[in-house]
């Protein structure tokens, strides 16, 4: 070690050109693979990775494609993802998939070309205001003027994005930085002055909390996207401590996978198309652990009735989370590993034990929920309903090296609330943004990340369409991505909401033309296929799953199929829809002004 | 509202490109209320300002404005003057005057100690260094003896006691 850091320390004085320094830094980084697309700005980039054979570089067809390729490769392997993109209308291009990874917490490191520093601001041709654009969407952004700057701000960028709470950054750099010579920095010649995240906890927090669970009497553990970002350590903590305490767990949109499925414990998702359960056990607990979440109003319903009864504990590596939306009695602002392990650790030196003949009843309420059976649906002989098609998409996957992105809206919620996930790192989906056309990217991103792994878009007609244009990045890398359509030829969800809110006035969510996406399949060079019955669905998945190409596989399902449960906008957790019955309350006029 | 407050917040801040955006964006983008701003870098070998904010809002809209600086990469540390002991605030205007009213103008600023500075030509101009609040009193004093202008910097605030930002 100590002769390695002797050769780094020589390795400093090398010079090269900003080109050079780029692609040097991002070795130096670990970086394997990009995703990327060239253009004037960025060329001096291109032409060194072209005399380059360390980093993979994966060509889109779309910027908006490179930012959620590297999204899904980021979530997937817990490594930054990188994306290399031009000036102007590259750099725009990719803002939705930066806005995207910094509401879901992705490490995102996005270099950008810049036109030449002396052609800055004399609106040049392909010239944005890059880093004026890109600040409201990434937690840090830099335009390198000089390239003496450049080496120790790649590592900064590297750093930034993904240590604290993980998310995207921009690296600017000019044209002629590109071109100029100068001096190279390793990574661990890297001094931040500001930039501090905390990550231990603070002991007495973790003791206070414990306490607090040992009183409990109906407790929860409420655990969200920040365990799957903390690592593999989290999850398997988080699966100690409920081991330890016997608490039910539930989990948000971003969250699933850290807790097993398969768990007694395990409630289903919470919120908005949550389980009847796990939003019951929100509203009636006494004690809510809140692991790595944020309170997001699809979570939360109705602020001023949420979980009215309960003492609250926040975990967060973020310190502005705390006391954001909810007031809680606890806050911790650390790493979720660390904090999870601590409560372990503390748990059990201080020998606690949980208040057993309470807890017992506690579940004895929990079961009589569950009973409700909330997620069941009416099934049809003639029609393939979307969950039928999701239960037997995740009975004939089963077992299998099985990676899921989904796109934006009622396919996605039906795919959150049937398929099941034991691990972390198995579920890449647009929570905060919503970003419609981000699940077939995403599968890119993954498949390259897992190149044997299976790989399946969860998908609806209409979001495929925004980035469809990426079957093309599929084929000519051969990822064999399967990209399964709930085709129901609505914009499932405004529908949905135009039935409840709207009085069924569907204005302009049917899509009155829609391409063959079988023919669109072999036009691409993939595999195409249909299913329209419920009997030929089951032989129509396999040849999916065992196809070497990537599919385009059009499901045709029940085009009025509405997803349930539902908490409609403005009500509490306990104010379920449960189903077209018309049972629950309804949509108050103060509801319909939210999203 | 009942409990919305006036606070003032330091930050101190590294002074690199597009760090004051970086401050007013988050303020504008989660709706949160300037007063005043006022920046200046205050160390320049070690190139560090500090911007002073004058904002209002309830404790909980407050602490999540203190928060979410705290976030931004080139923060250094954020203090409420508030919510801390022994803060000085200080603002500086210059104030014009018609000068039609100027015996007038000179007695009523006499004791608010503001320092006429153009006294000779048409106009009067006053200089004014006080707390806020006294700078509005000495406005609204001057406003019916021919007030023409008012240009104000916002507010600076240092502690009293030994500690620094």
């Amino acid at each position: 070690m100590s002769t390695d850091t002797k050769t780094a320390a020589k390795a400093t004085q090398e010079t090269l050109t900003g080109a050079q320094i780029v692609v040097r830094a991002l070795k130096d980084q670990g970086v394997t693979h990009i995703f990327g697309y060239p253009g004037g700005a960025v060329l001096p980039i291109y032409d060194a990775l072209f005399a380059d054979e360390g980093i993979t570089h994966v060509l889109v067809r779309h910027e908006q494609g490179a930012t959620h390729a590297a999204e899904g490769y980021a979530r997937s392997t817990g490594k930054p993802g990188v994306v290399l993109v031009t000036s102007g209308p590259g750099a725009t291009n990719a803002v939705t998939g930066m806005t995207d990874a910094l509401m879901d917490s992705i490490p995102l490191v996005v270099l950008t070309g810049q036109v030449a520093t002396h052609l800055i601001g004399t609106d040049a041709f392909q010239e944005a205001d890059t880093v004026g654009i890109t600040r409201a969407c990434t937690k840090h952004n830099w335009l390198v003027k000089d390239v003496n700057d450049l080496a120790h701000t790649l590592h900064e960028a590297f750093y930034i994005a993904t240590s604290g709470r993980p998310g995207p950054v921009v690296v600017d750099i000019p044209k002629d930085v590109q071109f100029k010579p100068g001096p190279y920095l390793r990574p661990n010649e890297l001094r931040l002055r500001s930039y501090r995240p905390k990550t231990d906890p603070d002991v007495e927090a973790i003791n206070k909390a414990v306490e607090m669970m040992a009183a409990a009497k109906r407790p929860v553990l409420y655990t969200g996207g920040g365990i799957i970002n903390a690592g593999p350590t989290a999850s398997k903590a988080l699966r100690e401590l409920a081991a330890l305490t016997g608490f039910p767990v539930t989990s948000t949109l971003m969250g699933l996978g850290a807790f097993p499925a398969s768990s007694p414990q395990w409630l289903g998702m919470l919120g908005m198309h949550g389980t009847y359960e796990a939003n019951n056990v929100m509203h009636d607990c006494d004690l809510m652990i809140c692991l790595g979440a944020r309170f997001d109003d699809r979570c939360t319903g109705r602020i001023d009735a949420f979980s009215p009864g309960s003492k609250k504990i926040h975990l967060d590596i973020d310190a502005s989370q705390i006391n954001k939306v909810i007031r809680v009695d606890l806050g911790i602002v650390a790493d979720a590993g660390k904090a999870i392990g601590a409560m372990v650790a503390a748990w059990k030196a201080q020998n606690k034990k949980v208040d057993a003949p309470a807890l017992k009843d506690w579940w004895t309420q929990i079961e009589t929920w569950r009973a409700k059976n909330s997620l069941a649906y009416r099934p049809s002989k003639t029609t393939i309903k979307p969950q039928y098609a999701l239960d037997r998409l995740y009975e004939l996957t089963r077992g299998r090296d099985l990676y899921i992105t989904t796109e934006v809206g009622q396919h996605q919620m039906w795919a959150a609330q049937r398929l099941k996930f034991e691990e972390p790192h198995r579920w890449m989906t647009s929570g905060g943004l919503g970003t419609m056309g981000y699940g077939l990217p995403a599968a890119v991103g993954v498949q390259v990340a897992h190149p044997d792994a299976l790989v399946i878009d969860v998908a609806g007609e209409a979001s495929v369409q925004m980035t469809m244009q990426e079957m093309s990045t599929a084929v000519q890398y051969n990822l064999p991505i399967k990209i399964f359509i709930l085709n129901n030829e609505y914009m499932g969800m405004v529908r949905q909401w135009q039935q409840l809110l709207h009085g069924g006035r569907y204005s302009h969510s049917y899509s009155e033309a829609l391409p063959d996406f079988v023919k669109m399949a072999e036009a691409f060079g993939c595999l195409g296929l249909r299913a329209t019955t419920p009997d030929e669905l089951d032989g129509k998945i396999l040849e999916m799953i065992n196809s070497k190409k990537a599919v385009l596989f059009d499901c045709r399902v029940d085009k009025t199929e509405n997803c349930y449960p539902m908490i409609p906008s403005g009500a509490a957790h306990n104010e379920m829809i449960l189903s077209d019955a018309g049972d629950g309350p309804g949509v108050s006029e103060e509801g319909k002004m939210l999203v | 509202m009942a409990d919305i407050k006036r606070h003032i917040l330091t930050v101190q801040v590294d002074n690199e490109a597009g760090v004051l955006a970086r401050v007013v964006g988050l303020f504008s983008a989660r709706g949160y209320n300037i007063e005043s701003l006022t920046v200046a870098e205050t160390d320049a070998a070690q190139h560090t300002s500090r911007i002073t904010i004058v904002t209002s809002g309830t404790p909980a809209v407050v602490e999540q404005i203190e928060a979410q600086l705290r976030r931004l990469v080139p923060v250094h540390g954020v203090v409420n003057w508030t919510s801390a002991k022994g803060g000085i605030e200080r603002e500086m205007a210059l104030v014009k005057l018609d000068g039609g009213k100027r015996d007038a103008a000179l007695k009523a600023a006499e004791p608010f100690k503001a320092r006429a500075l153009e006294t000779g030509g048409k106009t009067l101009v006053f200089e004014i260094m006080d707390a806020p609040g006294q700078i509005d009193a000495f406005i609204a004093a001057m406003r019916p003896l021919g007030l023409l202008d008012v240009s104000r910097t916002g507010v600076a605030a240092i502690s009293r006691d030994a500690d620094a930002v």
